[in-house]
């Protein structure tokens, strides 16, 4: 036997391949919440990108290359429509904007819109026709241990490390970053010095839905990959523990997505090895986690300390006598 | 200042009014105001509470546009839609309330907003960074481009926003109400500041309400009162009492007592012994804080605002925990830190907040003015109200203490800051205190109100109450204090005889001096 295939290799592996989609939707997270705006609605989101992503995928015939960008295309514009609810909502209409997130996952959610879709559109019948398969980067494979843990994985992983160092440097390299972080810190800050606070939130919290779709296409187009109701298994919700979990920060954010990762695919793992151990407990792991971390900072003064953007949740309103 | 006064007289003016006029539904906020800031020169807009300062500022940066009326700058007529055009123009405000980001560098928060020339998608900070100390030297305001904003001191964080707007190529600044968060040294160093300022051709419009500040500090005055410009005078040759005149539009008396003390053989009152309270942060807010408050005195705490005397006071009143240390209120032991205690046992508290945290804004001055009493008879055939005797009470104590008002029955949110504030002292006395707590009692007052106030304070002492005054005015202390604690950074750092105090002696109390000398 190889060291490739010693378990620990095979965890790491795996870590990356199921927490692929907690990177895109945390990573668009955190752009949301970096300009203030808490958006419950993940779950719903990533429902949605992932049935959009899921119908191209079945319908569109012709070669990979063209039906998988289209497929991912759908599952952005899907998912930006639902984020572009959610902002009109809280950041015009100043809604609660826990109540909207959570009001946006209840209707795209699995028991929703989503469900809908896919029934008429009469998908799930069969697994989706392409998909992103494992792809053999630099050739690398074979390489001992590292081979099967970073170059054995899906275009979309390769993708999601682009978007992290991107998303660093947007944010502490670049002007826009910087606005953006200012947005989020305080709004009246931001204003005084002509930013428009609602030009940046409405684009972040749209970009962040965007990738939200990113991740539901994820599962429909790699991991499952085709279409079952509620599909994402609730990762929407342990995403949003993530941005917390990783101070707002990409390059920690994606740090506890592969952890959470490791813990989603433990089950599956250890069963194949014949390693007996009772599955319900596994599979719960990373619902126990995410709570704990929500609890933890669901104390304010905590998750200020945290780093918390010191206006997130709250809405703006510009103050006239 | 330093320009001579022939080149001044042909030079145009940096920027003018002429007749600007602001209407918002129901209120006149300026009403065909003129004046004239010559450059180089700090110009001072001088009026109470509503007269008009906050507008015509907001007219001059562009946040409003003028009904009526129209400025112009170095002669030529401007008109802003937005305050970015009064950026570009040249006129910068400093905030009274700091628009800055605590957790971002002094860097950051100069370069928000304002793009270097020549800039793409990246940001240059090492730029920034060297221009901010460049603009540091050339005006003498030094700070370190690096650090963070929380970990500057007030009077720092004050740099960083006049830096901020002279980054951006201000030749005219705005500042509002500069000197309110400042330490009596710091206000010094910032009248520095306005020198090196309009020596290099800058000019300075410095918006206040404090009479003494603008005599010193400005070269001319322009007085606004409802809304009007009622005079420009030259500071030279002005004084307090002059100027009180046309800012009220009649003589104003100044209610004064210094030093007349308690009534020989007094009780103490209140002992606070050994105090340590955490704040908000749960950080130590209150270390080993101690003073007596002897019945009939009045005892001010002096100090800048956030150096512990809001925590003093909530612990006072019951509305925060303390760490350890001891309460006696007229010789019992106050043992629970829940709200009901303290009124129980005697303290009267006005805290600063008085429409949210002093009375309820939504109810009627008849229902706030037995907020602490309702559990009992007269007011109370528990479980009931009584509400003609409610009404009937209402009545006489609005009388007692000159609350204008439609009726009994109008909602506190519905005064006036000053009528506020009496229905909230007519509440606090009308309890019978031992210990009455007032906390800056009256900040955003008029003059009128003002007065009022300080007479209804005087009087409250007058019958034997002890006065716990809390207040950052340094004119207030003095004129109404027996004795001044001075409170830095949670402790006690001295406590003067008012008779020996002056601004300066407590000034430096104020900025962390200790004093040896204990009343």
């Amino acid at each position: 036997m190889s060291v490739n295939s010693n378990l620990f290799v095979i965890i790491f592996a795996s870590a990356i391949f199921y927490g692929t989609p907690l990177v895109f939707a945390a990573v668009g997270e955190l752009l949301a919440e970096r300009s203030g705006v808490i958006n419950l609605g993940v779950e719903g989101m990533m429902l949605l990108g992932a049935v959009s992503a899921a119908m191209v995928a079945a319908n569109v015939d012709g070669p990979a290359a063209l039906v998988l960008p289209l497929a991912l295309l759908a599952a952005m514009v899907a998912a930006g429509l639902g984020a572009s609810i959610h902002a009109f909502l809280v950041i015009t209409l100043r809604v609660n904007q826990i109540i909207s997130g959570l009001a946006l996952t209840i209707f795209a959610g699995a028991a929703g819109l989503s469900s809908y879709l896919a029934n008429v559109w009469g998908l799930g019948k069969h697994p989706a026709l392409n998909q992103f398969g494992r792809m053999d980067l630099f050739g690398l494979k074979k390489f001992p241990v590292l081979g099967p843990i970073l170059f054995d994985q899906t275009l979309l992983t390769y993708l999601s490390w682009v978007l992290v160092v991107a998303v660093m440097v947007y944010l502490f390299r670049t002007r826009m970053g910087l606005h953006l972080r200012a947005v989020g810190e305080s709004p009246q800050t931001a204003d005084s010095v002509g930013i428009s606070v609602t030009r940046y939130r409405y684009g972040h919290v749209i970009v962040g839905g965007m990738l939200a779709g990113v991740a539901g296409a994820c599962f429909s187009l790699t991991i499952v990959p085709t279409w079952a109701n509620g599909l994402t298994a609730g990762e929407g919700w342990i995403a949003l523990a993530l941005v917390i979990f990783g101070f707002w920060r990409p390059d920690l954010t994606l740090v506890g997505a592969y952890l959470f990762g490791a813990l989603s695919s433990l089950s599956y793992t250890l069963q194949a090895r014949g390693i007996d151990v009772p599955t319900a407990l596994l599979d719960a792991l990373p619902y126990v986690a995410t709570i704990v971390v929500l609890v933890i900072v669901s104390n304010s003064r905590i998750s200020r300390r945290l780093g918390s953007p010191a206006a997130l949740g709250r809405p703006y309103e510009r103050e006239e006598r | 200042m330093t320009t001579d006064v022939d080149s001044k007289a042909v030079t145009a003016p940096a920027v003018a009014a002429f007749g600007v006029s602001k209407r918002f539904p129901g209120v006149i906020a300026n009403d065909d105001v003129h004046f004239d800031v010559r450059v180089g020169e700090v110009h001072a807009l001088l009026g109470e509470n509503g007269a008009g300062k906050t507008t015509l500022s907001n007219i001059l940066t562009g946040l409003y546009r003028p009904d009526a009326g129209h400025l112009e700058m170095g002669g030529v007529r401007v008109s802003f839609d937005t305050p970015r055009d009064a950026i570009d123009a040249g006129i910068g405000m400093v905030h009274q309330h700091f628009r800055l980001i605590p957790t971002f560098t002094v860097a950051e928060n100069i370069a928000l907003g304002a793009p270097q020339p020549g800039e793409r998608v990246r940001l240059d900070m090492a730029a920034v960074e060297r221009r901010i100390t460049e603009l540091g030297e050339q005006f003498e305001l030094r700070v370190d481009p690096r650090a963070r904003i929380w970990q500057l001191s007030v009077g720092e964080q004050q740099r960083v926003e006049i830096l901020k707007v002279l980054y951006r190529e201000a030749r005219i600044l705005i500042m509002d109400e500069p000197t309110a968060v400042l330490t009596p040294i710091e206000a010094d160093a910032l009248s520095q500041t306005l020198t090196s300022l309009t020596s290099q051709g800058r000019s300075v419009i410095f918006i206040s309400h404090k009479l003494g500040e603008v005599i010193s500090v400005a070269d001319r005055i322009t007085v606004l009162r409802q809304g009007r410009s009622i005079e420009t005078l030259d500071a030279t040759g002005s004084t307090r009492e002059s100027l009180a005149t046309v800012m009220v539009g009649r003589e104003v008396e100044r209610v004064e007592r210094r030093g007349v003390g308690a009534l020989p053989g007094a009780p103490v009152v209140l002992s606070v012994s050994e105090l340590d309270a955490d704040g908000d942060r749960g950080l130590p807010a209150l270390r080993s804080v101690s003073l007596d408050v002897r019945g009939g005195e009045i005892v001010a705490v002096a100090g800048v605002a956030g150096n512990g005397q809001r925590e003093l006071v909530e612990v006072l009143a019951g509305l925060r925990p303390r760490t350890s240390g001891r309460i006696v209120v007229d010789g019992e032991i106050m043992d629970r830190a829940d709200a009901r205690h303290p009124i129980r046992m005697g303290v009267a508290y006005v805290p600063q907040d008085r429409l949210g945290t002093g009375l309820a804004p939504d109810l009627s001055i008849a229902e706030n003015l037995v907020l602490k009493r309702y559990r009992r008879p007269p007011v109370a055939r528990p479980p009931f109200l009584r509400s003609s005797v409610i009404d009937a009470e209402a009545q006489s104590l609005m009388e007692q203490f000159d609350v204008r008002a439609p009726s009994s029955q109008t909602p506190t949110r519905r005064l006036s800051g000053g009528n506020v504030q009496k229905v909230l002292l007519a509440r606090e006395m009308s309890g019978r205190p031992k210990v009455l707590v007032v906390s800056t009692p009256t900040q955003g007052l008029d003059i009128g109100a003002v007065a009022t106030v300080h007479q209804l304070l005087l009087d409250a002492a007058a019958e034997g109450v002890g006065v716990l005054l809390v207040s950052e005015d340094l004119d207030e202390v003095l004129a109404l204090a027996d004795r001044v604690v001075v409170m830095y950074e949670g402790s006690v750092t001295g406590v003067v005889d008012a008779a020996d105090a002056t601004v300066a002696s407590i000034g430096v109390l104020m900025g962390g001096g200790r004093s040896e000398e204990v009343a």
